[in-house]
């Protein structure tokens, strides 16, 4: 069947997310937010929790998720995403709360509300954006900037005698006892972006049941950040970020047993 | 839970007041001199009771963030601290007065700067009422001065912040929190019903039914937007200053001189004006009760026929600033204080009346 004869029979193969609102866009090309944006919606409309969800976003270029999800959102301040979840998470205890955040706000001046939300077992799920670079203040170091990767304020590239080491926050998460399912994802290939959605929605899965705080990472590309083409940053991933950060579930347990205690 | 009138700590009638006024939920962290609110909240398990959630905290940042939160879906929602935790919530309170969300905060003052005292203080002043965060905003001050009015202001405050979509803090310090009184606690009311939150906050983040999407933040680019946004506050702020101010005067109709002084000070100079009046200066008490909306059209409405006013707080003259301000040169003002902990005597309050004004 062709294209022509499928618009013929009208079967709808692909339609953009209800939830996704007709704004145009603020992220760059390439960008990986728009993809994990459209998934996170696509996982609430399946899961049909519209009209339960409450998204908590943070500061940095996820600052305007707002604007493009169709749902309630509370605008963070830096880094406390985790904590304005918590409390909504337990005053709502039976609404969908999710944070979304980049490295620098959850791994950086977030980390604290992060571990500890995490560690509380929050039922919340957190959306962690990994891209080694802080984008919206226009491509400075990160927590999670690698080790030789150059930004605005490593110009000379990271090196752990000046600057420390790459934080790997998302194997910090997976030691919590409050964390059932932290995972580390991308969306740079067709088959990428299905298991991360597939990973969300167990995230959002296990926040609904009370099975203990998940965190599902994506390691993406900040074209714009990195000074490269998408093509070429998407390549860049595989290459180095990928090596530091490798992909797949890191934790995936039941934490109800732990979580009804509360 | 019916009234009833029972002996406790300012602190813990805090604590009692906020379950038996409905409050949805307490997030705080603990410091000296004011960790028995948290304390007594554990203890009473009103999540088993009333539903009410009770969560400690990984710091104050995290505490007034979860207020932010808790707010922001429309719940009824408070913390507490004292000087040095509240410094820390700045930047929420900020975003609180930014995305105007309702919320009590609760400050039991002790000595500064830096780590200071844990001994009570009332530095804080200017912090509360001129705004310790960023941006053009004000917060609701209440100031207690008895354990009283700690559980009735719990109540009032939380009233007023909803009414006018702000931030409120009780602005108490350690003698108050510390001290036990007499106090008579209200009846329990129920907590507002999801239904009844979902009406009366329409712009919170509850979940999207029936409505269009809710959005709380304080963001906001585009200078004009941002310009409208500011505007609105300083409407809202001025309807708050026409209609919230609250004070009140003790022996001020024969008065000649005037002490002028909040929550515990008012409570010494409550005496040091008795002391006074027996030895036959004409002394009287203006105490505020909202420090901002100060009662800046009373005072000055009294200074033409007073000799002088002296400012009377535990710190170096700081709601002196508003006093002068109320009162120009209608009347002498002068300061006396005690610092870093230091309560005054009754005696010392007398002494600094004659040596400064007569």
């Amino acid at each position: 069947m062709n294209r022509e004869e499928i618009i013929e029979r009208g079967e709808i193969v692909y339609r953009k997310p209800t939830l996704m609102n007709d704004q145009h866009m603020h992220y760059c090309p390439g960008c990986s937010h728009g993809v994990v944006h459209k998934l996170v919606v696509e996982v609430i409309e399946e899961m049909g929790l519209a009209e339960k969800s409450i998204g908590v976003c943070p500061v940095g270029c996820a600052v305007f998720l707002y604007n493009y999800l169709d749902i309630d959102v509370q605008e963070a301040a830096h880094g406390r995403a985790p904590a304005v979840a918590t409390a909504i998470k337990r005053l709502w205890p039976d609404r969908l709360v999710f944070t979304y955040q980049g490295d620098g706000d959850l791994a950086c001046i977030g980390t604290a509300e992060t571990i500890h939300a995490l560690n509380r077992g929050e039922s919340i799920t957190v959306i962690f954006i990994n891209n080694a670079i802080y984008g919206m203040t226009g491509g400075q170091m990160a927590p999670t900037t690698l080790e030789g990767m150059k930004t605005s304020t490593c110009p000379y590239g990271r090196t752990p005698e000046l600057h420390g080491f790459p934080l790997h926050i998302t194997e910090i998460a997976a030691t919590l006892q409050g964390t059932a399912y932290v995972t580390r994802q991308s969306v740079h290939t067709v088959a990428a972006i299905r298991k991360a959605k597939k990973a969300i929605r167990h995230a959002f899965e296990n926040s609904m049941q009370g099975k203990g705080s998940n965190l599902v990472e994506i390691v993406s590309t900040c074209s714009s950040g990195w000074k490269m083409s998408p093509v070429k940053a998407n390549q860049w991933m595989e290459e180095h970020m990928f090596a530091y950060y490798p992909l797949g579930d890191l934790k995936d347990v039941d934490q109800s047993v732990f979580h009804a205690d509360k | 839970m019916t009234e009833e009138t029972v002996l406790m700590k300012g602190n813990e009638a805090i604590a009692h007041a906020a379950i038996r006024y409905g409050c949805d939920g307490f997030f705080g962290y603990p410091i000296t001199p004011q960790s028995e609110i948290l304390e007594t909240l554990t203890l009473l398990k009103p999540w088993e009771t009333t539903g009410m959630v009770v969560l400690q905290a990984e710091s104050e940042v995290a505490s007034i963030n979860m207020v932010y939160g808790g707010a922001g879906s429309g719940k009824m929602v408070m913390t507490s601290s004292s000087s040095p935790g509240v410094s820390l919530m700045q930047e929420g309170i900020s975003y609180m007065a930014g995305a105007e969300l309702p919320g009590l905060i609760v400050n039991v003052m002790r000595g500064g700067p830096g780590l200071g005292t844990i001994q009570p203080s009332q530095a804080d002043y200017f912090q509360a009422v001129k705004g310790g965060g960023n941006g053009d905003y004000h917060l609701i001050t209440l100031a207690p001065a008895s354990v009283q009015e700690m559980a009735d202001f719990t109540g009032l405050a939380f009233e007023l912040a909803f009414k006018y979509r702000n931030p409120a803090i009780l602005l108490s310090d350690g003698v108050i929190g510390q001290m036990m009184e007499k106090v008579t606690l209200p009846a329990a009311r129920p907590r507002r019903t999801e239904a009844e939150i979902i009406a009366q906050c329409p712009w919170a983040t509850t979940g999207r039914v029936g409505r269009k999407r809710n959005v709380i933040t304080s963001l906001e680019l585009r200078p004009e937007e941002m310009e409208a946004n500011n505007l609105r506050l300083q409407a809202k702020y001025r309807q708050i200053e026409a209609e919230e101010v609250r004070y009140e005067e003790i022996g001020v109709d024969d008065a000649e001189y005037l002490f002028v002084a909040f929550g515990s000070c008012a409570r010494i100079a409550q005496k040091s004006m008795e002391m006074a009046r027996e030895q036959g200066v004409k002394v009287g008490l203006f105490r505020p009760i909202t420090l901002y909306p100060f009662p800046t059209e009373r005072l000055r409405a009294l200074a033409p026929r007073m000799k002088g006013m002296l400012s009377v707080e535990l710190n170096a003259g700081q709601m002196l600033e508003d006093v002068r301000l109320a009162v120009g040169e209608r009347c002498p003002v002068e300061w006396f204080g005690r610092l870093g902990g230091i309560v005054p005597d009754p005696e010392e309050v007398v002494g600094a009346l004659k040596e400064k004004l007569m």
